[in-house]
């Protein structure tokens, strides 16, 4: 997994790349943390187009990054979700906590 | 790593970077069985979270800890199975707690918990046997009927199959 940080304004975009799994979800929960708890980015946009897998511990690390977006009044946007991370966040019966975009640019102008 | 006749046997440590060349394998195996697309990322989904779970919990997260995983073509049997694919997970950790083996109710909108929900959703079959020495996760992952029926039509049985009555 690979991610990359880009800062627009009041949003960070953060573009994840590869495999969330449990060799990777600890990095993500981190730099999600962060950008929350320290930083207090206003908006958080996870670009997740090149996001081949994730496994229950990424899907964790999503629920503690949005506990911790509202825990600072802060926004987590989830952005070009694969089908597979669709299929898991539907059986986990997450889908619908998240706030969700097809792409980035309509992620921006939310 | 070998595979033959539909067979794979993979001897692994505890290692959470080997998880995405299990994930491969489970799934291309998958697919060459006859699974649907939807079916094969089920099964390497539980696969998948069922190893986490030997790395994480069994071993403590320790590295360099024995796992054996093999999987297994199962043929139909009149009245006593259909054909579909079985998964054996073999460590020597720590056993698992029976009550956590049943998930948390998915309600409950908080981190961790839902890798046993994932397992079950992905199989059809989820056996968990421990004693003194090693713990034995079992998964078997039905073909659909019609699967089975096209197989039956080409005789691909084996001379097991015997055609269902009633």
């Amino acid at each position: 997994m690979k991610i990359s940080t880009r800062r627009l304004d009041k949003t960070t975009v953060l573009d994840i790349s590869g495999d969330i799994d449990m060799a990777h979800s600890t990095e993500l929960r981190r730099v999600v943390l962060v950008e929350f708890r320290e930083s207090r980015t206003p908006r958080v946009v996870l670009n997740m187009i090149e996001v081949r897998y994730i496994d229950s511990s990424g899907v964790a690390s999503l629920v503690e990054g949005l506990k911790a977006s509202r825990d600072v009044g802060s926004r987590l946007i989830l952005v070009g979700l694969t089908p597979f991370v669709q299929e898991i966040l539907r059986l986990t019966r997450l889908l619908t906590i998240f706030e969700i975009y097809d792409t980035e640019e309509k992620a921006l102008a939310s | 790593m070998s595979l033959a006749g539909g067979l794979l046997r993979l001897e692994l440590l505890s290692d959470p970077e080997m998880l995405s060349v299990v994930r491969s394998a489970v799934m291309r195996l998958s697919e060459e069985l006859g699974f649907t697309d939807a079916e094969c990322r089920g099964v390497t989904r539980a696969v998948d979270e069922a190893l986490a779970n030997i790395i994480r919990h069994a071993y403590g997260g320790r590295p360099g800890q024995p796992i054996e995983l093999t999987c297994r073509r199962m043929r139909e049997r009149t009245g006593m199975r259909r054909a579909g694919l079985e998964i054996v997970l073999v460590d020597r950790g720590t056993p698992a707690d029976r009550k956590k083996l049943c998930g948390r109710p998915l309600d409950e909108i908080r981190p961790g918990g839902l890798g046993i929900h994932l397992i079950q959703e992905g199989v059809d079959v989820m056996q968990y046997a421990t004693n003194v020495h090693r713990n034995r996760l079992r998964l078997v992952k039905y073909l659909p009927a019609a699967e089975t029926e096209a197989k039956m039509a080409k005789g691909e049985n084996g001379e097991n199959f015997n055609p269902p009555t009633g």
